[in-house]
């Protein structure tokens, strides 16, 4: 068996024990699906008052894409947070795995998970609000999901060194981080009405060019090719940030070795 | 560098105890007969608790060479360092001065390699507690290269050997006492048929039966597997039947290692005392078993 082969297996290991997970707490995954789409409703309703099907349609994206990328960030994040919970973070990380393997498993899961978590969420919408979609571009829609996922698979990655060398705060202080992206990203408003200096972080969240993206694939109809400048910053956010958060969690392992964070009772 | 250990007490050789077939299993390539299964040398780690406060020294100069198929006892008061040592060992923590090789192969320097010749199981069972241990062993077993439906009749085999029906086997393991855990924990780790095998404090909490079952299963293991082993223990009595050598730590310091026989006849001759691991445990940590448990309780938290 060759090396690659090896880790690629490995990292089904990861996409198996997750999936078995999500079996065994099937009902806190059901009530998490209401929680989704009462969240998402409760937002797109606004659209509704205003009478203006533009403004729902504009938020409900918001809220349903931005539910996917928090889903596929905070499952990175917390993956070490969880396995400390568990007991089981020593025994994984004792493995004979690449760290990267261990970290694309997650990701490949978390990928899948949030697909088929928000396309019920957003069919569930679309229903309730009798909304017309033919002149949606959902294909437009599918490919900044995927694009965006990377970009925010990097971003968790470096989320998820916080629990590995903060033991106590570390999984809190990710929420912060994913609060800070909501604010600047425009998930529920046009970045223009945002101050300058906020607008600027804008441009280097990921979640700004996905949001764009999907917008005027499923309101306007505009396919991918016509979109080019959303994708490009997401593609060379994706090249720098995944590489970069690997190397950041390399260092961050090798940090709470020397020091003890892992793991000290027992 | 110095060691704290006497002259005489030092590098007892003890001859590898078994050399039975090894049922197929894989054997590393590097395990040839000069190689020690396990090397440890001069191997020191601190931490650092807290900003302004003088590090511990948990492990302090310690050096270890077991052979193949060698049970090796650590024995030791709470604190002293037992747990650190396996971690270390096990790649956990990395080492602040020192080095340790597994079958020649440089823990620092070739990470993977040694990982894949040694498991662990510590204290308290570490798994997923919703998930079954059939899931949890797939989950194991993937993570080491192995066919999971091979690893699965393999689990089966060793648990029933363990007294684990094989229906239990779907069940979370939340459900399953201490004992049986803790008997999952040990199948897991022999799944991967480890040459190295740390076994930190594996009975501490058992109840009698259980732990007698465990203790039996771990002979079983280094006469069948030839496996190196190992062994945290609070429990003397454990210490004197399984293992061929014991070494005392003592704040983080190596301070006698023998086998269980000489360790005794030595505080009996020298302190007068009657030759028994008790009396070793007092001469050389400076506390009886029972204070030590006071202390923990204490410590508690
Ligand atoms: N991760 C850690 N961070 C800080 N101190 C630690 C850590 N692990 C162990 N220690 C300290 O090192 C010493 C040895 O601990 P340990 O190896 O757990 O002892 P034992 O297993 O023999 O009870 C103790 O003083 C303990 O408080
Ligand atoms: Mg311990």
């Amino acid at each position: 068996m060759t090396a690659a082969v090896r880790e690629m297996r490995a990292s089904y290991a990861f996409v198996e024990r997750n999936f078995n997970l999500t079996k065994r707490y099937f009902g806190w995954e059901l009530a998490f699906l209401v929680y989704n789409v009462a969240g998402a409703l409760a937002i797109s309703l606004i659209g509704k008052q205003f009478g203006n099907n533009r403004l729902l349609l504009s938020l409900m994206i918001g809220a349903v894409f931005w539910n996917y990328l928090s889903i596929i960030f905070s499952f990175i994040a917390e993956t070490i947070a969880w396995e400390r919970w568990e007991g089981t973070l020593e025994y994984t990380m004792m493995a004979p795995v690449r760290r990267a393997t261990q970290l694309l498993g997650s990701t490949l899961y978390a990928v899948l998970y949030g697909l088929v978590h928000t396309t019920v969420v957003l069919a569930v919408l679309v229903l309730f609000f009798g909304l017309d979609m033919s002149r949606a571009n959902l294909a437009t829609g599918a490919v900044f999901m995927v694009v965006g996922s990377l970009s925010f698979i990097g971003i968790g990655m470096m989320a998820a060194i916080l629990p590995l060398m903060y033991v106590e705060r570390g999984a809190q202080m990710t929420f912060v981080l994913q609060s800070l992206l909501l604010l600047v990203s425009g998930v529920y408003y046009s970045v223009d009405i945002l101050p300058g200096w906020m607008q600027v972080l804008s441009h280097i969240s990921p979640a700004t060019y996905v949001l764009d993206g999907v917008r005027r694939g499923l309101v306007d109809g505009l396919p991918v090719t016509s979109l080019f400048g959303d994708i490009w910053p997401l593609l060379v956010m994706a090249v720098v940030l995944i590489p970069l958060g690997v190397w950041a969690f390399g260092r961050a392992e090798r940090y709470a070795k020397r020091t003890g964070k892992l793991k000290r009772v027992g | 560098m110095t060691t704290t250990l006497d002259p005489e007490l030092k590098r007892l050789q003890v001859p590898a105890t078994s050399s039975q077939p090894t049922n197929g299993r894989r054997r590393p390539a590097q395990a040839a007969a000069d190689r020690p299964a396990l090397l440890v040398q001069h191997v020191t780690k601190r931490f650092v608790v807290g900003r302004h406060r003088k590090p511990v020294q948990a492990i302090r100069d310690v050096s270890l060479r077991l052979e193949q198929g060698e049970i090796y006892g650590i024995l030791g008061a709470n604190g002293s360092g037992k747990s650190t040592l396996i971690r270390l060992v096990s790649g956990l923590l990395t080492l602040d001065e020192g080095r340790v090789e597994v079958f020649g192969l440089d823990l620092a320097r070739q990470e993977l390699a040694v990982k894949r010749l040694i498991n662990r199981v510590s204290v308290d069972a570490a798994f997923f507690k919703k998930l079954s241990p059939a899931e949890n062993l797939a989950f194991a077993a993937r993570l080491y290269g192995l066919d999971p439906r091979a690893a699965a009749r393999e689990a089966v085999a060793i648990l029933a050997r363990l007294g684990i029906a094989e229906r239990r086997l779907g069940r979370p393991v939340e459900q399953m006492s201490r004992g049986m855990q803790q008997k999952v924990a040990i199948a897991r780790a022999l799944l991967t048929s480890p040459t190295l095998l740390l076994l930190d404090e594996p009975t501490t909490g058992l109840d009698p039966r259980s732990k007698l079952e465990v203790q039996a299963f771990v002979e079983e293991v280094r006469a069948t597997h030839d496996t190196t082993i190992v062994l945290t223990t609070h429990d003397l009595a454990e210490a004197d039947r399984l293992c061929a050598r014991i070494g005392i730590l003592d704040g983080g310091r190596l301070v006698a290692e023998a086998t269980p026989a000489e360790l005794k006849e030595r505080v009996a001759r020298e302190r007068g005392l009657p030759p028994t691991l008790e009396s070793v445990f007092m001469t050389y940590t400076g506390r009886s078993l029972d204070d030590d448990e006071e202390t923990a309780e204490e410590e508690g938290d």
